[in-house]
């Protein structure tokens, strides 16, 4: 296991980038959304990453929860080398080590808000039951207690992010990776997003890494990424151990 | 993923999308139903003819004027009366050789008539063939030699003109002569819809009067046994031939007419094969291009599930169970409406249907193997993606 010195103590790295490029081609011209990012997040951290619109953070967020593959350069998760990870290994780790809030939510339409947060736990072979339970919990934890019947189409586009982030709480994945949480939330649900957030990553120490042009949530992080380009441009974690980004 | 939560998964996936799990099976439904029913209507008429061949009697050969050939020109008969005792001489027996000369006539009472094939036998038909008299009696050789007016009537020639009255002994009017009813047939029932019992038997005598002809049409020989029919059939032919040596003449069995029926019906069945073919082929096309057209509206999904944590084997499991309860369901519909239709068909059709057991198994696994083929195989490679991939197609 990679592990590193932060502020004395040795922290385990939950994910790392090495030059991680990614290149899409679209009708023969070549898109580089990320032209070689390094970036490493510790168990446990809590960062942001910012830029413009189009600078590449949702490849990034792709990239760094195995969802996409780097055109080059190297993703570590664990310490473990994602190239080399076989599909059945790489399906465990989507599913027990990331919790991924999508931006664009991804629910499955024609099903109830509960059996899409129960989804992961489907491919546990968490019995059926206890998923309800668990699914259940998690949608109360969002404040969508009373919508648990509901499909995504009889949802607010809010009410619908929420259900997304309780489907990535669901599974108690060690690292939660969020592209625009709160992006569909008026202030006082976005509040609570983001303090449910500040408690997963205290209480529980799971490491967050969360996509925002929220300034709220920026504050709420200890570090702040700033992509440009498809280039980390600035990262206040690079600043440092100790030091307070603000 | 445990096998039994893939089945539950595909379950939800199949009732979340009720239109499209409908079509799919509609699809192998109209496949298998239209292979069972084509498949029933083409051996039922085939098995019908051959009961009915059969059903003539055993040891029968045929003598016929001509060449006994599928397509060969019917050839206008020499034969005559005399040739009865020839062939009877040649076989042994006179009682073994029954005669016939036939013509549609209408046969009348009062007002009441009706189309009719009235056959000019001899006294051997009922010895002959398997017919037999319900009531009253048959024609004597004393009938036709003094060629008596009387008549035999099928059972529905009789319902037809007498009802409820009983015929025996009263007078018909036989192309406008008068005859007396001496029997009635047993009735035989139809055949394709033609009425079998539509036929009265008179003395052949009195009918080439009646015709206004000397010749005979076929003469059959019933041979002693089985043994006895090849050599017989040679040695029919050959006394004819030396007689009339300028004609042909064919013995035929009802094997031989067995084998041309079959080459008729074969060609019959050849066809409603090719039919059943095309619509499984197009039941086949259907159901392949819905799963395709299914599996690639969800690849969005399969992106997702994958992004969740599922194995390719998961989405693999998945879309395999979710194929074949289509297949099965759909499957057993078909079978149960192309029996239904079958039955249907045979009751209120002419067409006689049997249903063939190896047909709805076949219809069964060709759809079946297509459902399966054509909505896993597109999953397999929807399974492949990396999720974000997946996730991003429309
Ligand atoms: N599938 C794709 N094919 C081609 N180009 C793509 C694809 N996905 C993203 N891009 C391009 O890559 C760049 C980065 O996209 P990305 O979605 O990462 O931006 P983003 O920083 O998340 O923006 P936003 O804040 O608007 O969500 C953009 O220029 C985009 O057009
Ligand atoms: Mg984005």
């Amino acid at each position: 296991m990679t592990a590193e010195v932060v502020g004395g103590a040795r922290r385990e790295l939950a994910v790392e980038a090495r030059d991680v490029v990614r290149r899409y081609q679209l009708d023969g011209v070549s898109v580089e959304a990320l032209r070689g990012v390094t970036l490493r997040i510790e168990q446990g951290a809590y960062a942001a990453i910012v830029g413009p619109s189009g600078s590449g953070k949702s490849t990034l967020m792709h990239l760094l929860g195995c969802l996409d593959r780097p055109t080059s350069g190297t993703l570590l998760l664990g310490g473990r080398n994602v190239a080399d990870l076989s599909d059945a290994e790489l399906a465990e780790l989507r599913n027990r080590t990331i919790g991924f809030v999508f931006q664009s939510f991804q629910l499955l339409t024609r099903t109830s808000a509960l059996e899409n947060v129960a989804l992961p736990l489907v491919y546990r072979g968490v019995r059926r039951a206890e998923r309800r339970d668990r699914a259940a919990a998690a949608l109360e934890a969002v404040g969508l207690g009373k919508r648990m019947g509901h499909r995504p189409g009889q949802l607010s586009g809010g009410e619908q992010q929420r259900v997304a982030i309780a489907r990535a709480l669901v599974g108690e994945p060690t690292v939660l990776l969020a592209d625009e949480p709160t992006g569909n939330l008026d202030t006082r649900s976005g509040a609570e997003v983001i303090a449910l957030l500040g408690r997963l990553n205290s209480e529980r120490g799971v490491a967050v890494v969360v996509v925002t042009h929220d300034l709220d949530v920026a504050d709420q992080a200890r570090r702040r990424i700033h992509v440009r380009d498809g280039l980390v441009e600035r990262d206040t974690g690079a600043l440092g151990p100790g030091v307070d980004p603000r | 993923m445990r096998t039994g939560e893939a089945f539950r998964v595909a379950l939800d996936a199949l009732r979340a999308n009720r239109l499209r799990s409908g079509l799919t099976m509609l699809g192998v439904v109209i496949g298998v139903a239209a292979v069972v029913l084509l498949v029933a209507i083409g051996s039922g008429a085939k098995q019908e003819v051959e009961q009915q061949v059969e059903g003539l009697g055993s040891n029968i050969i045929f003598v016929v004027p001509g060449k006994f050939e599928f397509g060969s020109a019917p050839t206008v008969s020499r034969l005559t009366l005399d040739d009865v005792d020839l062939l009877g001489r040649v076989v042994g027996d006179p009682g073994r050789v029954a005669v016939s000369v036939a013509s549609g006539e209408t046969v009348s009472v009062g007002p009441r008539e009706m189309f009719a094939t009235v056959n000019g036998v001899n006294a051997n038909v009922p010895n002959v063939f398997d017919r037999r008299v319900a009531r009253g009696s048959y024609i004597t050789p004393t009938d036709v030699d003094t060629r008596r007016r009387v008549v035999v009537l099928g059972s529905s020639v009789a319902r037809t003109i007498f009802g409820d009255i009983d015929p025996l002994g009263r007078q018909v009017s036989v192309a406008g002569v008068r005859f007396r009813v001496i029997g009635v047939f047993q009735p035989q029932g139809s055949t394709f819809g033609v009425d079998r019992d539509a036929e009265v038997h008179i003395p052949v005598t009195a009918a080439q009067r009646l015709f206004g002809v000397e010749r005979i049409d076929a003469l059959a020989v019933k041979a002693p046994t089985v043994d006895d029919i090849a050599p017989l059939q040679g040695r029919l032919v050959s006394a004819l031939q030396d007689k009339y040596p300028d004609e042909e003449f064919s013995a035929v069995t009802q094997t031989q007419i067995l084998g041309t029926i079959g080459r008729i019906l074969g060609l019959l069945t050849l066809v409603l094969t090719a039919i059943a073919a095309i619509s499984l082929l197009v039941g086949g096309v259907g159901v392949s291009n819905i799963m395709l057209v299914s599996v690639r509206e969800r690849t969005r999904e399969i992106g997702l599930r994958k992004a969740l944590g599922a194995r390719q084997r998961d989405i693999l499991l998945q879309f395999l169970i979710e194929a074949v309860l289509l297949c099965v369901a759909g499957g057993l519909i078909g079978i149960g409406l192309g029996v239904g239709a079958s039955l249907a068909v045979n009751a209120v059709s002419p067409l006689p249907a049997v249903i063939a057991w190896w047909s709805p198994a076949l219809a069964f696994a060709v759809s079946a193997a297509v459902g399966i083929f054509f909505g896993v195989a597109p999953a397999r490679r929807a399974g492949r993606l990396d999720p974000v991939v997946a996730l991003r197609t429309e």
